[in-house]
């Protein structure tokens, strides 16, 4: 009846009780392995890389947290309020980000005569 | 008293319209307190982000002292307890407890094995002096450094780098405990037959959890060890 179930939802995009196919778990999990070797094999060479190196080991962790948040958390297959939601938390971020960088970077220093 | 009623062999709070209803509720809740998480660790990230801009070579003196290949082990048994902790879900939802039962089983067991080399970590950094903050001993550092014919520490302030890996990979492995028992209370009442594929609400919350940790992971694992 579960399977049943599956492939009934499998058409429609989002459902309360959608059921990720078990290969789907498996290629999302191999596909985070690779891409954590890929993570060291570029900071084995990061030397070459120079300042490129951070943003590459940090574009690998966004693909990563992408394929754990869309797959693992089910949020490709969850309502458009609970992916809001999570949204939001990444946007106050960012907030928080930039008013404390433009705090810090428009600081007069106070020898300044200004 | 109980205003709960059964619907479907599953205990509905009379305030819901029916099953999905109240397992929507739930799951928007554990979403609200993602938010909540997402936003305590952002802190600290941001932070440490704001610091390393201006005390860049501190924070490069501080990841030569972190081991990159334990925190790549880390991250593998983090991944593979996240496929386990997702298959628990996937199991419960096609009603085959036992299978349920292994996956979470498995998972807590990963968690053990992160939380015993995080232990080794650390002790290893205490035996050499190193402590958050002001409590750096730098004398004892230097001894230790100088036994080993490395050279000695060029930031007078690294306690400040060591603060923040203190803080965020110590509220980390403290979410990773709560994880474990959180999970070990899922393992029995799965054993005791409590979930069925129209209520497994408690795996699904406690699943969005255990995946944020290894979320968080993800990125403090290039940004302790690898960019420092």
């Amino acid at each position: 009846m579960a399977q049943k179930k599956s492939s009934d939802h499998s058409a429609e995009h989002e459902s309360l009780h959608h059921i990720t196919p078990f290969s789907v778990y498996m290629k999302v999990a191999i596909a985070l392995f690779v891409l954590t070797f890929l993570t060291i094999g570029f900071h084995s060479i990061r030397e070459y890389l120079g300042p490129a190196a951070a943003l590459v080991a940090f574009a690998i962790a966004a693909v990563k947290a992408y394929l754990v948040m869309a797959y693992f958390m089910h949020l490709k297959y969850d309502i458009p309020l609970n992916r809001l939601i999570f949204a939001t938390g990444f946007f106050f971020l960012l907030l928080l980000f930039a008013i404390t960088a433009l705090d810090i970077w428009s600081r007069v220093p106070v020898e300044s005569i200004l | 008293m109980s205003t709960s009623r059964v619907i479907d062999g599953v205990n509905v709070q009379s305030h819901y319209r029916d099953v999905d209803h109240q397992f929507s509720s739930a799951k928007q809740g554990i979403w609200l307190f993602m938010v909540t998480e997402i936003l305590m660790f952002g802190g600290l990230f941001v932070a440490y982000a704001l610091y390393h801009m201006m005390y860049p070579e501190m924070f490069a003196e501080g990841a030569r002292f972190l081991d990159w290949r334990l925190g790549f082990v880390n991250t593998l048994v983090l991944i593979f307890s996240s496929l386990t902790m997702a298959l628990g879900i996937y199991y419960c939802q096609l009603n085959q407890t036992k299978k349920a039962a292994i996956a979470l089983a498995v998972t807590v067991v990963c968690a053990g094995i992160f939380m015993v080399i995080k232990y080794f970590e650390y002790t290893h950094k205490f035996h050499m002096g190193i402590f958050p903050g002001a409590m750096l001993n730098m004398e004892q550092l230097n001894n230790y450094l100088a036994a080993a014919g490395e050279p000695l520490v060029k930031s007078p302030n690294l306690g400040l780098y060591f603060g923040f890996y203190f803080c965020m990979s110590g509220l980390h492995g403290l979410h990773v405990m709560i994880g474990m028992g959180l999970i070990t209370w899922l393992f029995i009442k799965t054993l005791r037959g409590h979930f069925k594929p129209n209520y497994y609400t408690p795996v699904e919350g406690v699943g969005i959890f255990w995946h944020i940790v290894d979320l968080i992971w993800i990125f403090l694992f290039p940004l302790l060890y690898l960019v420092g």
